[in-house]
């Protein structure tokens, strides 16, 4: 099948520390687990490749501590990589290693072709401004200027993720925590982005709100087409959300594959685990 | 035409933290023509499911080939295929029924069905038109169709699993025992299902315990005892 992946990450990298010449070999006796303990660097993500093709909803799973969140930090420009390289396959940004663009390069990327869903909401949404507020704050930064058009997106999208429209003026801060991850989910679909990201959006909610969010992203997956890297550690919530997975450990992928396979025939002893430990 | 040849089909489990790998399926080998029905028998454990389940990726298998004449790539062998090619076989070419209801939750029946006709590109008319079809043929009452199946009784679940799969009218359909827990009307009915599907053309590769069930519907069985195939002129021979 040839098809182009809309998103391309090649040996993804990220370490906290220099690095030395013992931990450069990461079967080296000095590295415990993702943690060199000659030079006391932590190797957060190591050598991370894989494909997002459109349309496709990628599932990351592995414990907390794995590298899963750093990752998508890093894909997100909220913090450098030490090494790697990141293609979107968009108009003008085909061929480009996305990771070396300008600052405002990566915002524009941002804007325009990220969307971001944090596991925390305090780090999605200014719990001090009204909801629609910190919709409109997105797009304004997309470059859009027109007041009344913002507040009709603001509200179709408030509409679509059931947040009831006489609360729109309400600050997040007042919200429980599904409504906000919901605010988040709205704030994030404003510009329409191809990519979305969606660290733990499901962690801490209680079970009939988790459904809502996830009958939400698969709406939207279903009607918006968009490509979506999914990280948990939950591996219900990538049963029902991905038809690929990939299974991380100490940084490093350990296994990838069909959800259902990685589920029913785990190859890797961490991810045998991982799964006899399933509820 | 075949549709569908497994060469030398291997699958042994390899348990890490028994430092164990245990055999499940050895060298099988089976061949079915478009529109046929292989019936697989066999004691449970013997590795039936485990047959279906490669053919369907749900195991990667260590050895073999399976060799499926797709519509839309020609043939494939199922085991080197890309993980993508075999999403998009899953969604519009091979279906898979089992006895277990595994769906998204808070979604209703009637969304589900309808859910698979979407995933394949139909429009939502005919969707909403087929999906009504599709729970009337299987008799769920009217009542459910809005509900959710985390409620239903386990008949219902089944049916409603079957009318998923079926309502997608796949090229290759598998079935993993979908009738164990159905009462003797239901079974007709998903018997009568399977013979419809057969005369559109559909190749099925089927597992049923209940070889009553199985006698005047399989064209050829699989015998797992003696890793055989045979070709069934009247009947099917019964387990010994």
């Amino acid at each position: 099948m040839s098809e182009t992946p809309i998103l391309q990450v090649k040996h993804l990298q990220k370490q906290f520390g220099t690095g030395c010449p013992h931990c450069l070999d990461k079967e080296s006796v000095y590295v415990e687990k993702n943690y060199c303990t000659s030079c006391g660097t932590v190797h957060a993500v190591r050598d991370v490749s894989f494909d997002l093709y459109p349309g496709e909803v990628l599932g990351i799973v592995g414990e907390s501590g794995s590298g899963k969140s750093t990752m998508l930090q890093g894909l997100y420009f909220d913090s450098d990589m030490t090494a790697g390289e990141v293609y979107i396959n968009q108009p003008g940004l085909a061929g480009h290693n996305v990771l070396n663009l300008s600052s405002q390069q990566k915002r524009y990327i941002r804007n325009h072709v990220y969307g971001m869903v944090y596991q925390n909401p305090v780090h999605g949404l200014k719990m001090n401004f009204s909801s629609i507020g910190n919709i409109a704050e997105k797009m304004i930064a997309a470059g859009n200027r027109h007041v009344g058009s913002m507040e009709k997106r603001g509200e179709e999208l408030l509409e679509n993720v059931h947040i009831p429209l006489r609360r729109r003026k309400e600050e997040p801060q007042n919200f429980s925590g599904g409504m906000q991850q919901r605010v988040q989910i709205a704030k994030a679909l404003s510009n329409n982005p191809p990519i979305l990201f969606l660290d733990e959006v499901t962690t801490g909610l209680d079970l009939s709100v988790q459904a809502s969010v996830l009958d939400l992203i698969k709406q939207i997956q279903r009607e918006l087409h968009i490509s979506m890297v999914v990280v948990s550690h939950d591996l219900a919530v990538i049963r029902m959300l991905a038809d690929r997975s990939i299974v991380m450990l100490n940084g490093e992928i350990i296994e990838k594959g069909l959800t259902d396979q990685i589920l029913e025939d785990p190859q890797h002893e961490y991810t045998q685990q991982l799964v006899y430990s399933l509820l | 035409m075949t549709m569908l040849e497994v060469n030398g089909l291997c699958k042994a489990f390899t348990i890490h933290h028994l430092n164990k790998t245990i055999p499940a399926v050895d060298e099988i080998q089976f061949s079915v023509h478009a529109g046929e029905f292989l019936g697989i028998i066999g004691k449970s454990g013997s590795g039936k499911s485990t047959i279906l389940k490669s053919i369907y990726r749900t195991y990667l298998s260590n050895a073999g080939q399976i060799i499926y004449d797709s519509k839309q790539f020609g043939k494939i062998d199922l085991i080197q295929a890309s993980e993508r090619e075999i999403i998009f076989l899953r969604k519009n070419e091979i279906g898979y029924v089992s006895q277990f209801l595994n769906v998204m939750p808070r979604t209703t029946c009637r969304e589900l069905v309808q859910n698979a006709l979407l995933e394949m590109g139909e429009t939502k008319e005919t969707a909403r038109i087929e999906t009504e079809k599709a729970l009337s043929y299987f008799e769920m009452d009217e009542g459910l169709w809005d509900s959710y199946p985390n409620t239903f009784s386990g008949g219902e679940k089944l049916r409603l699993n079957i009318a998923m799969a079926t309502v997608k009218k796949p090229r290759l359909l598998l079935l993993d025992e979908p009738t164990a827990s159905l009462d003797q009307q239901s079974k007709w009915k998903v018997r009568e299902m399977i013979e419809k599907l057969k005369q559109q053309g559909t190749t099925l590769v089927g597992i049923f315990h209940d070889i009553e069930f199985m006698e005047g519907l399989c064209d050829k069985v699989f015998d797992m005892k003696s890793n055989e195939m045979s070709v069934v002129l009247e009947g099917v021979p019964h387990e010994s």
